[in-house]
């Protein structure tokens, strides 16, 4: 089964979750971080890195003499990357998403294929736990393609479990990731913003067909009365299983900003994310990847 | 000739440091100033500024391929020119991937049979909106739907137009967490990208990656610490990080439960009594004062393309 | 013949210098007679590239083009933007905000100002 772990605000404790599960999780699996535009699991899984490649974007690079400057290549671009000034041609491969249509209609075959870094991507692994990781180049405004490369890395047929560090918010990115997992957990922050946000992500998730469930961060966070009540009956009201609820406190804000994981802060850390692992486990029993 | 324009946008790279607290405080102190929630994704300024709508805008989006059956006959040329991979066969019927489809029309253009529709979809709407605080632009898109960069360019536009006609001197924006199209977008044409970073490794990180950005975009940026007193470590190492960049330190704000509270109560931070009101009081005037030179304009980074 | 077009907050040589290239609302189209006679003056709407997430230069770049004119009066042109501008046999000046269009237009016609050679540096502060 591949796990997503998502949230619809930013900081809500993806990252945190992913890496805590990974740290208590009973059977073989495989870890992955899909936060491309914010990659931070390396800060808490310490992964060590055997293989880092570079993926691009087959674009359009330049225009040769063959170019009869009749502008097909230009009219098909839906994303400005051809220009025609006058009567010339020119390409602007910064701006290409890739969807190969001037290649496709150009004649003359005058188009010169180049192509644009989109990021890296990582292989390696933390102990006996295969890891991958992305990373998008600073600059770059395209992420799913870089997560489409980086999720057809992972082997299809595996009996080992996948956990999803997943990009935040509800668009593109977070959705190209959701098409590829069989569930979804719901990192969600009980303040009024992150109640809002939440709701948001179980409306995109939900529409997708995707199992869910969800976990309480930072619960009893000193002025949020009412928070976690709120965000509860949510879940309530839209069946949405609670798989459990990480406390707010002083010591795991700190701990986490200097990339301690929160099950090894003390056994009882490590039992309330045991007992999460379980009921996560429970929740999504019958899914199967496919 | 009229003053110039201010835009400030807030961001972040790492999400939840406290942007959008921040930013509704700020747009408490601001004088004269336009509102613009530019994080259309997943926005949150509207819960404490509680805007009335004015005027109420849909927001045509992109366009999605739909292949019509009845006059597909099965050829596949579609689903070998995506390269989005938003086409499959399922029983012999070709069929779009609408949550995949990436809009780009190549299908459309291309099927030999002209069997592809390419409809614009509703994407979400937009308004401009009348708070406390002042006039206010935003947005809210359908969850999971694409073309954020596409709303936040037209808020921008609204927003600039807006200004104007109103004779306002700033525009204070809220943008959103990572670096992707979204935050391009809400930087072009910015005139101070204001960081709100916490003391965290991650926080620093993401943090550095966004400052790239707007080095890339010429865009002077400058930094608060939220949280600064959860890892002194880390405020140590995001200090001296400012100082060599030449970011400018507008403050640092301690970690307080006044930050909920206010939220849970609908008010801005500012608008709650307390200790903190007067420490981002302070920081805002810095920010107004603050005038880039040269040094604040960071260089872009070499090699886009190879 | 030349043909300036200057980056206007409006439609008039009174509005200020929109300091951005690609996102200005609009362009001041001044073509200057060859026998140095007074320039007739239009107005050029740019209001489509301002919704455009990226590559706002390159459209106006085209629009501009396409009205044949032969020199750019803006504040700041991106490195993309001067890219498309070479590209179209446009020649820029930048730096030229914080003031009038028809400020803007003197000054050029005055040759006061020089041709650019690489994108400027400073964004529209």
């Amino acid at each position: 089964m591949r796990i997503g772990i998502a949230s619809g605000k930013g900081g809500a404790g993806k990252t945190m979750l992913a890496a805590s599960l990974h740290s208590v999780w009973p059977t073989q699996h495989i870890l992955v971080d899909c936060d491309v535009e914010a990659p931070n699991l390396h800060f808490f899984a310490h992964p060590h890195i055997d293989q880092t490649w570079t993926v691009t974007l087959p674009v359009p690079q330049a225009v040769t003499e063959a170019c009869s400057h009749c502008g097909v290549c230009r009219d098909i671009c839906r994303y400005g990357a051809i220009a025609k000034f006058g009567q010339n041609i020119a390409v602007f491969p910064d701006l290409c998403h890739g969807c190969g249509g001037c290649f496709a209609v150009c004649q003359e075959k005058a188009l010169v294929t180049g192509t644009r870094e989109l990021g890296r991507i990582e292989q390696g692994s933390c102990g006996d736990t295969a890891y991958f990781s992305g990373c998008t180049r600073v600059g770059e405004v395209m992420t799913p393609p870089l997560l489409r490369k980086l999720l057809a890395l992972l082997p299809e047929q595996t009996p080992a479990d996948v956990i999803v560090d997943c990009p935040p918010g509800v668009s593109c990115p977070a959705v190209t990731v959701a098409r590829r997992v069989d569930a979804m957990v719901l990192v969600a922050d009980p303040t009024p913003f992150g109640y809002a946000d939440f709701c948001l992500a179980y409306e995109a998730f939900h529409a997708l067909g995707l199992p869910l469930a969800c976990v309480l961060n930072r619960c009893a966070m000193p002025g949020n009365e009412g928070g976690d009540e709120k965000l509860k009956t949510f879940c309530q009201t839209h069946g949405i299983p609670v798989a459990g609820e990480v406390p707010f406190t002083r010591e795991a804000a700190h701990a986490l900003a200097q990339g301690r994981l929160l099950p090894e802060l003390s056994p009882d850390w490590r039992t309330r994310f045991e007992q999460l692992c379980a009921n996560l486990q429970r929740i999504f029993g019958e899914v199967q990847h496919g | 000739m009229a003053e110039l324009l201010r835009e400030i946008v807030v961001i972040s790279g790492k999400g939840g440091t406290g942007k959008t607290s921040l930013t509704c405080a700020f747009a408490a102190l601001a004088k004269n100033t336009l509102l613009c929630d530019l994080d259309v994704d997943v926005p949150d300024m509207h819960i404490i500024l509680k805007p009335t709508p004015r005027r109420e805008e849909p927001f045509m989006g992109g366009n999605k391929a739909r292949i019509q059956e009845e006059l597909c006959e099965g050829c596949g040329s579609c689903r070998d020119l995506c390269q989005f991979e938003a086409i499959r066969e399922q029983d012999g019927h070709f069929l779009v991937d609408q949550a995949l489809c990436e809009g780009c029309g190549v299908c459309y253009s291309l099927c030999p049979q002209k069997a592809i529709a390419f409809p614009e979809a509703l994407c979400g709407h937009w308004f401009i909106s009348d708070t406390r605080f002042g006039p206010f632009v935003h947005a809210q898109l359908k969850p999971g739907e694409e073309n954020s960069g596409k709303l936040v360019s037209l808020l921008k536009k609204e927003a600039r137009a807006l200004a104007k006609s109103l004779g306002a001197t700033t525009i204070l924006c809220d943008g959103s967490p990572g670096t992707g199209c979204p935050v391009v977008s809400s930087l072009a044409g910015a005139s101070l990208a204001l960081a709100v970073v916490e003391p965290s490794l991650s926080g620093q990180h993401d943090f550095q990656r966004v400052a790239g950005v707007c080095a890339h975009f010429h865009i002077p940026v400058g930094v608060i610490i939220n949280r600064y007193d959860l890892n002194p470590e880390g405020t140590e190492a995001l200090e001296s990080l400012c100082q060599k960049e030449n970011y400018p330190l507008f403050g640092k704000i301690p970690f307080s439960g006044d930050i909920p509270k206010a939220s849970q109560q609908g008010l801005a931070l500012t608008e709650l009594p307390g200790p903190l009101a007067g420490t981002v009081e302070t920081i805002w005037q810095k920010i107004v004062q603050f005038q880039p030179q040269a040094q604040h304009i960071l260089r872009p980074m070499p090699g886009k393309t190879s | 013949m030349t043909v300036i077009a200057i980056s206007s907050e409006g439609p008039t040589l009174n509005d200020a210098v929109d300091p951005r290239y690609g996102r200005a609302g609009g362009f001041i189209i001044a073509k200057v007679p060859e026998d140095g006679g007074e320039p007739t003056i239009s107005y050029l709407d740019n209001g489509e590239a301002q919704m455009l997430p990226q590559g706002a230069g390159i459209v106006t770049t085209e629009h501009l083009a396409n009205a044949g004119v032969t020199v750019v009066l803006s504040g700041y042109v991106g490195p993309k933007a001067f890219e498309a501008l070479e590209a179209a046999g446009i020649g820029v000046v930048q730096d030229m905000d914080k003031m009038s269009t028809g400020e803007a237009l003197k000054q050029f016609l005055d040759g006061r100002c020089s041709v650019a050679s690489s994108p400027n540096h400073a964004s529209g502060q």
